[in-house]
């Protein structure tokens, strides 16, 4: 089998991974996107140990321990998203501006944060 | 294009296809069911790819546990059942942008860096026995320091979602 169709399949799903990061609202969500980037290096790292044969297996070992890294990571993830909903009422990442720096707060030092802020408005 | 090429490239369709219905629906349900289709059809195509045990692996802990997780955050969380109309911010079509973007730079690296890769799917790559045997024999260090990192997950999780530990920190030292 040509190399190419897996490594494409990871290439998009990827991206895929990456407009749900950026596109979602809701933190779940977002937990799903990751979930896919991941999904998407986990392909990529079994069809390069299915085409090298590595004698050591090390890419589908350390596709173990992604999932198992990505398991603890969606357990902390959804622990952090639960005290987030439970102190604001809210997992909306773009609503969460607690740490954000403000407008009306003097601009001196971090002129290139708040136009990033703009730019992203 | 050869037998095992034509499965991958339907189980790939699948895959994408939820993919993008992942990220795409306004049902927040439906968000963690179809990502239920990508898991499984990516297990597919490891087991296409000859690696049995990581395709078992995939449906046990992703179908079984992280989306189950899931499903609960989604339902503790009290989102709306439902259509509800505000899951994607306002960046969407800069994020459409940077993901179209992405998918065309790693497209085109990959498709020009493997023209002439073939991978041999002959002799099975992946069983429990060879997976296990050099888990078990050359990666055992890094197997001990994932089992710390999931107790260490676990007790972080403990205390963060437990209200009664963190309350207290005011008056005495804990």
């Amino acid at each position: 089998m040509h190399v190419a169709y897996p490594v494409v399949l990871a290439a998009l799903l990827f991206s895929v991974g990456v407009y749900g990061v950026l596109a979602r609202r809701n933190a779940i969500l977002v937990l799903m996107s990751v979930e896919l980037m991941l999904n998407a290096v986990n392909l990529n790292l079994i069809t390069f140990d299915v085409w090298l044969r590595d004698a050591l297996n090390a890419g589908q070992t350390l596709t173990l321990y992604v999932i198992v890294i990505a398991a603890a990571e969606v357990g902390l993830g959804l622990a952090i998203v639960l005290l987030v909903f439970r102190n604001r009422t809210t997992i909306a990442v773009d609503s969460l501006r607690e740490l954000a720096d403000r407008d009306e707060e003097p601009a001196a030092g971090n002129g290139q944060v708040t136009t990033l802020q703009e730019a992203e408005r | 294009m050869s037998g095992p090429e034509i499965v991958f490239v339907l189980l790939g369709i699948v895959a994408l296809g939820s993919a993008v219905l992942v990220v795409t629906t306004r049902q927040l349900v439906h968000a963690a069911l179809w990502l239920v289709v990508t898991l499984g059809s990516l297990a597919g195509c490891f087991l296409v790819l000859t690696a049995e045990l990581v395709a078992w692996v995939q449906v046990l802990i992703y179908v079984g546990a992280v989306v189950v997780l899931l499903l609960f955050g989604i339902m503790l969380t009290r989102a709306p059942i439902g259509r509800s109309s505000d899951v994607d911010s306002g960046n969407r079509w800069a994020a459409l942008v940077v993901a179209l973007g992405t998918a065309a730079t790693l497209v085109t690296v990959v498709v020009s860096g493997f023209r002439n890769a073939y991978v041999d799917l002959g002799t099975p790559a992946g069983g429990a026995k060879t997976l296990g045997a050099s888990i078990f024999r050359y990666w055992v260090l890094p197997f001990e320091a994932l089992s710390v990192l999931l107790l260490a997950a676990l007790i972080g999780a403990i205390v963060l979602s437990r209200t009664d530990i963190g309350a207290q920190s005011d008056g005495e030292v804990s």
